[in-house]
């Protein structure tokens, strides 16, 4: 497959043409609960996570509860 | 400095008792003390001041992912069944705050959220224009609203007509240990609400605290005092106190402030 550049929280990555956003959170994280996902600045529900596919340029933001507040 | 509201009658019942429950939206809360968790030196402190604190709710902010990161603050709130309150720390415009909210809602999956809207990194102030429009988009969107808002009773007012579940206007900027600066205004807020308010940051030690529950606060919300303190588990018990010792002074009714002695024995 050929690569394409995504941002992933705020930092440049290649990777396959056509990857879903949960190959992109498997690279951070293999936490199952706890996460969310925006891509390019809207919720990705985890449920919709296998069944949504990046296009080059995407911005994919992958967040978690830390402490704060 | 102590409230002086003496208008209103005792209520029968004190502190700690089945029918002194702090009710949010519904939920009732034994604890009147919700915790943050920002500034702990290591998860095992927080762990041990929370436990102290007896409280039943307490704050998180959502943060990108940070692979390296072992131990999880969701771990520690998980084992002690404290509900996760996520905020919105960090966001300085509506757009923002709206978008943070609804990823704590889908990671946490509590549509509950204290709404926190800055206007610069260096006082940490709240921004009553963006907060006010961030908090009707998120009732809006279903969400039980919590603000972190000044202490503006016309501010505090807005926000509860556009829905919000409390206000919490803050006694002091975030992490200032300043105490309480208007007290007549946090009294004009209490007055006027029909949602519960929280005192939201700038305390500093446990008197502050007991102060404003005195006076006729639902509740306080704080984590620099405990997380900051030489010893946080000991300030995380003194707090839990003050605001009981607080809420039992409110609900006891203090005496008129007089201008001369009044004595205390009969007349000899």
């Amino acid at each position: 497959m050929r690569p394409m550049r995504v941002t992933v929280n705020g930092e440049t990555r290649e990777i396959d043409a056509g990857s879903s956003v949960a190959e992109v959170v498997a690279l951070l994280t293999s936490a199952p609960s706890g996460v969310a996902v925006a891509l390019n600045g809207e919720v990705v529900s985890r449920g919709a996570w296998e069944r949504t596919p990046l296009a080059s340029g995407d911005r994919v933001d992958v967040l978690t509860a830390v402490q704060g507040g | 400095m102590t409230a002086q509201t003496t208008s209103s009658p005792a209520p029968p019942h004190g502190a700690g008792e089945p029918d002194d429950a702090l009710v949010i939206a519904g939920e009732r809360f034994g604890s009147r003390l919700v915790m943050g968790t920002g500034g702990a030196p290591s998860l095992q402190v927080l762990e041990d001041a929370l436990l102290a604190s007896e409280t039943e709710m307490t704050t998180v902010a959502m943060r990108r992912i940070d692979p390296a990161q072992t131990g999880s603050v969701l771990d520690v709130l998980r084992r002690h069944g404290i509900r996760v309150l996520p905020n919105t720390a960090g966001c300085f415009t509506a757009a923002d705050a709206v978008l943070t909210a609804r990823l704590a809602r889908e990671a946490l999956e509590t549509n509950w959220v204290k709404l926190e809207v800055i206007a610069d990194e260096h006082t940490l102030l709240p921004d009553p224009v963006e907060l006010l429009e961030a908090a009707e988009r998120l009732v809006d969107d279903g969400f039980v609203v919590l603000p972190y808002t000044n202490d503006d009773p016309v501010l505090a007012h807005r926000l509860e007509q556009v829905g919000c579940a409390a206000v919490m206007p803050l006694g002091a900027p975030i992490g200032s240990g300043l105490g309480i600066r208007n007290p007549h205004n946090i009294e004009l807020i209490v007055e006027r609400a029909g949602v519960p308010v929280v005192l939201d940051a700038g305390i500093g030690t446990a008197s502050e605290a007991a102060q404003a529950m005195e006076l006729g606060c639902s509740a306080v919300l704080l984590a620099t005092a405990v997380t900051r303190a030489q010893r946080p588990a000991v300030m995380a018990q003194a707090m839990r106190d003050a605001v009981r010792a607080g809420r039992l002074a409110r609900r006891a009714g203090r005496i008129p402030v007089r201008r001369y002695a009044q004595p205390s024995s009969p007349p000899v």
